[in-house]
């Protein structure tokens, strides 16, 4: 069994980080699972939370806000709609991010109100994680 | 022929209109540069979803969401054309226009309804001269320094209610490829419903797994890819544009070199000339005495 993978993290805008990992946590829409090389094919969405690699040189851990992931026996690629390294991510950052969840809870019913109510939550855990 | 003065006021013109065109070069190459690294970094992202949704999307079949197999309907179609804020880079505008001016004659005559949403001033302009009954829309970005993700996403959610309110049935987005500085290619491309082309290697053909169910993931990303092929088309415009600009600077001041060193003997010869008229008017003077 190889004990690293390839793994990529890239947004819209640029790549942040890509290189031998042998285990990443990924904040899964539907809970946090641990992709390790060999795991089972698997795409996933992602909720605002914190990714964390271990890398060779460390575990590097990045602040994502949504996006999805897709993970093969290789190796996993995190696609994410904003992501930083959790060094750079700050409040501020994410008060606006909130605040626009917000604006956007209060505006929907239904369905979407719990999506854009967990959003929000998921939005607050991460601040508070900060 | 023109006097001495009026052709040193033409050189000092042509001269600091060189100055500018020069200065508009520079500035376009580093801007290009800026743009070019923009557009690498996007790719990777751009691909990568691709791959995924090409996956995705053949393993969903034909009943999947509307934006991927469309209303099936091909009645109304959406032209999206992104051009340049900006004059002065050659044919980058008209060059888009023409494409997206071609696609939309042949749909009128085929009878389709044809609806045409603009991003950028220059092709509004030109778009509004023979097609101005069926513009819908503008972006602007004329306040934009860089183009962002978020900029792709206000252009495609706006997409995206205009399909949800059932406006039209087809959309394609019309922008220009960056292949180099001499060449830049306008493009067609449909966005929805969405078509993604099956990468060649093997991921496509894994069984995945998916988290929540497949349709959840779908519904989630579609949208998503539409922000994605905008940001990219976007991306390629803006490096296009520069390069466009770079090179049509380029040209425009080595012309006005040449104009200046025309201008200059013709400055010289007239000069020489009136120096020889002199001369002839005093030594036959002289002989007369």
């Amino acid at each position: 069994m190889a004990d690293t993978m390839q793994f990529d993290l890239v947004s819209p805008e640029r790549k942040l980080a890509s290189g031998q990992a042998s285990a990443v946590r990924i904040p899964g829409a539907d809970g946090d699972l641990t992709a390790m090389p060999d795991h089972a094919p698997v795409v996933t969405t992602l909720r605002p939370g914190i990714l964390s690699v271990d890398m060779d040189s460390g575990t590097e851990e990045f602040a994502v806000t949504g996006g999805f992931a897709q993970i093969t026996a290789e190796g996993a690629t995190v696609l994410a709609d904003e992501a930083l390294p959790l060094a750079e991510a700050t409040a501020e950052f994410l008060a606006e991010r909130i605040a626009t969840a917000e604006a956007a809870r209060d505006g929907a019913e239904g369905a979407l109100l719990d999506e854009a109510a967990k959003r929000t939550a998921d939005l607050e855990a991460l601040r508070d994680a900060l | 022929m023109p006097n001495l003065k009026d052709l040193k006021n033409r050189i000092n013109s042509v001269t600091s209109t060189r100055k500018i065109t020069q200065a508009m070069q520079m500035v376009a190459a580093a801007k290009l540069r800026r743009a070019e690294e923009a557009a690498e970094a996007a790719r990777p992202y751009a691909e990568r979803f691709n791959a995924v949704m090409a996956g995705l999307a053949a393993s969903v079949g034909d009943d999947g969401p509307k934006l991927l197999s469309g209303t099936g309907a091909d009645q109304t179609h959406l032209l999206v054309v992104m051009t340049a804020e900006r004059g002065l880079c050659g044919g980058f505008n008209s060059s888009i226009v023409k494409l997206a001016k071609a696609r939309a004659a042949k749909l009128a005559e085929a009878g389709k309804t044809v609806k045409i949403l603009t991003v950028g001033k220059k092709g509004r302009e030109q778009l509004r001269r023979d097609w101005d009954d069926n513009l819908i829309g503008h972006v602007d970005f004329s306040e934009v320094k860089r183009i962002g993700y978020a900029n792709a996403q206000e252009v495609a959610s706006d997409l995206l209610a205009r399909f949800d309110g059932e406006e039209f049935d087809v959309a394609t987005i019309y922008y220009s490829e960056f292949e180099s500085v001499i060449s830049q290619v306008p493009q067609e491309l449909q966005i929805i419903p969405a078509k993604f082309e099956a990468s060649e290697d093997d991921t496509a053909a894994t069984v995945f797994d998916y988290e929540p169910s497949e349709e959840e993931i779908l519904q989630e990303l579609l949208p998503r890819g539409v922000a994605t092929q905008v940001f990219t088309a976007l991306l390629e415009n803006a490096a296009s544009e520069q390069g466009a600009r770079m090179s049509a600077m380029d040209n425009a001041t080595r012309n006005a070199g040449d104009m200046i060193d025309k201008l200059t003997i013709e400055y010289n010869r007239s000069r020489q000339a009136a120096i020889t008229n002199e001369l002839i008017e005093i030594i036959s003077g002289a002989e007369a005495l």
